[in-house]
């Protein structure tokens, strides 16, 4: 079964001198639904911004899905992450001035391999779009027309999921998509999110603070632990 | 395609701001295409006005002057000729023809030009072409009038009709010579010069009108009925101008010497062609200024563009995140920027044109009255798609600025969104 995400030996520091991440191997396999718990201020963004293959690290390896990101140009690793990696963010996950489809379909817009993957999953666009809306109870017809800007916050996330989802990328990243949802919300929230990416086979890596979401993950790092940096500062 | 989509819907989504961008953009590029369209519209219109004509002689003035306001009835002469001086030059060997012009009445806001018969056979317009009439024929009788396209048209005259002639210029002249009522014989076909907007009469016309009057005003008690006044001796004393054709233009230079030394009369004989180009190099100055000024106008329009979409920037980090978190390069980001104002500069210069268009067309009768300027509605000219062009390039290359400032954005925010 492969892996989704292998870190060896990395290190970041946005000053020289002064680093931010030094990482302990961390490896997450393909299909596997994992919690990064961290508080905020830890490094977190910068550790996403790191696998999401948009800064480089200054040591230390990246992998995903087998491919060295160190090892790609910059506009390859834009294509990659556009290929395989799907991006839940903690609020506002949507553009305003486009439709629920157009926001669902913009990775296949950059992306002609998820695009592929979704014609020959679902036969047509359309119809991948709404596979995603029914299975995550968007599916009414009042909705669909409505500006996307007036969705509750949960519809908003519930979105943003199928936009993360389409074209089944191999690696989904979800930051804190939860914080902004009351406990109701959140719980069915969790439920449908690990429930489609076991479906699709998708690597979930999720981070959040709250502790009490674990116990919705195979397993929970915590990035104080792993983090050398934080345990020379304790 | 993706990009055009974003970018369209992005430009919809802030519809005031874009659409005020919009409308300084298109009035700025609607100037700079009106100041070059009025400015060479000018020059032909003055160019066709006069055409054959050798000399043009009036009293003594400045050249520009006298061209103005014999041919183009522009302003007013500072003073008259006499009539045995023109009798006297128009008699020279070297001249074929001449035409004597008799200016300073009006008819309800059009000039009211006092000639001879010379004029519907020897006046030429454009390229070399004589006045034809639409109706009727030339003034045969003392009180006959003929009138120009435009005066007929808008004051409705058809042959038969009878006018009353006020006396000076100007719309509302109280001094009106109502005894002494013309008949409209004949209506010239338009031109497109100052003689649409002229009412011809003969020189006799001009003297018999004004036979009981003096200094500007009608004498007291010595009224002269109309039919006693076709009785009078009606030789022209004093003419305003008069324009000659010579036999041989070798001859030009010579005659304009002569009349210029003319020693019983201070006189000015000028080349129109010479006259129309000190008149050009006069304005080019003022041409110059005014280019110059929408130039600038286009710049502030595109500055205020530039204004808008900087301050735009911040509100729309979130959105570069986002576009980049499904996978658009920084590079897209930059083209994103780049095609919205090249969308809202090709929006505004579409408009401007068709600002102008209208604009022009709304106001074609007014400039003609107005300022004697003709303009006719045509496609851009190779220079106006020129400075359109220009335009365009102007607005791609702002859009750099906030381009630039997106992709150094979209590098730095990366997947972080920030508030």
């Amino acid at each position: 079964m492969g892996s989704a995400i292998e870190l060896d030996a990395l290190k970041f520091g946005w000053k020289p001198g002064q680093l931010v991440l030094d990482l302990q191997p961390v490896k997450i396999d393909r299909g596997e639904q994992v919690f990064l718990k961290g508080p905020s201020g830890c490094g977190k963004s910068t550790l996403l911004n790191l696998i999401g293959a948009v800064i480089r690290p200054g040591q230390g390896s990246i992998q995903l899905l087998g491919q060295d990101l160190q090892q790609l140009s910059g506009s390859a690793r834009d294509r990659f992450r556009a290929d395989h990696i799907g991006f839940i963010f903690q609020m506002f996950n949507l553009l305003p001035f486009l439709s629920m489809q157009e926001n669902i379909l913009l990775p296949c817009r950059f992306s002609a391999l998820r695009r592929q993957r979704a014609e020959q999953r679902f036969g047509s666009l359309e119809q991948a779009v709404g596979h995603y809306l029914d299975d995550l109870g968007l599916n009414d017809r009042a909705l669909l027309q409505r500006p996307v800007t007036e969705l509750s916050m949960g519809q908003q996330q519930r979105v943003a999921v199928a936009r993360a989802l389409i074209g089944a990328p191999e690696i989904l990243i979800a930051d804190e998509p939860t914080s902004a949802l009351d406990s109701d919300s959140r719980d069915s929230f969790l439920r449908l999110l690990n429930s489609e990416c076991q479906q699709q086979g998708t690597a979930l890596l999720f981070v959040s603070h709250d502790s009490a979401l674990q116990e919705h993950f195979h397993r929970t790092i915590e990035l104080n632990a792993i983090n050398r940096v934080m345990q020379g500062a304790l | 395609m993706i990009l055009l989509n974003l970018a369209w819907h992005s430009l919809l989504n802030r519809k005031t701001s874009v659409l005020l961008t919009l409308l300084s953009i298109s009035v700025s590029v609607m100037l700079l295409l009106g100041v070059e369209k009025v400015r060479t519209e000018a020059r032909s219109s003055f160019a066709n006005t006069v055409s054959g004509a050798d000399l043009i002689v009036g009293a003594r003035s400045g050249p520009v002057q006298l061209l103005l306001y014999s041919v183009f009835r522009i302003g007013d002469a500072t003073s008259n000729i006499s009539w045995e001086s023109y009798q006297k030059i128009s008699a020279h060997s070297k001249v074929a023809w001449s035409i004597p012009i008799s200016l300073g009445d009006s008819h309800r806001g059009f000039r009211v030009m006092g000639t001879s018969r010379a004029y519907f056979e020897h006046f030429r317009y454009g390229q070399r072409q004589l006045l034809e009439f639409q109706q009727g024929q030339a003034f045969d009788g003392l009180y006959d009038a003929v009138v120009g396209a435009e005066v007929a048209k808008k004051l409705g005259y058809t042959v038969g009709d009878k006018i009353v002639v006020a006396h000076g210029l100007g719309n509302t002249s109280f001094a009106k010579h109502d005894d002494k009522p013309f008949r409209v014989v004949g209506i010239l076909d338009p031109t497109g010069t100052p003689v649409d907007r002229t009412v011809h009469v003969s020189l006799e016309a001009i003297e018999a009108i004004h036979v009981d009057w003096k200094v500007g005003t009608r004498l007291p008690g010595q009224t002269v009925s109309a039919e006693e006044a076709a009785q009078m001796d009606l030789m022209p004393k004093q003419i305003t101008a008069f324009i000659l054709g010579l036999k041989s233009p070798m001859a030009t230079f010579h005659l304009q010497r002569s009349i210029n030394n003319y020693r019983k009369e201070p006189l000015l004989a000028i080349l129109p062609g010479v006259a129309l180009q000190q008149l050009w190099d006069l304005m080019s100055v003022a041409e110059k200024a005014l280019v110059a000024i929408s130039i600038l106008v286009v710049f502030t329009g595109l500055i205020g563009m530039l204004t808008v979409l900087l301050t735009s920037l911040n509100e729309r980090r979130r959105e570069m995140a986002i576009l980049r978190s499904v996978g658009a390069r920084p590079a897209h980001i930059l083209a994103l920027l780049i095609l919205e104002t090249t969308a809202l500069t090709l929006l505004g210069a579409i408009l401007g044109a068709l600002l102008l268009y209208a604009g022009l067309a709304a106001f074609k009768p007014w400039l003609s009255s107005a300022f004697g300027l003709y303009i006719t509605l045509g496609p851009p000219s190779p220079y106006q798609w020129q400075l359109l062009g220009m335009v365009m390039i102007a607005g791609i290359m702002v859009g750099l600025i906030p381009g630039y400032r997106a992709y150094r954005y979209s590098l730095a925010d990366g997947l972080s969104v920030r508030i």
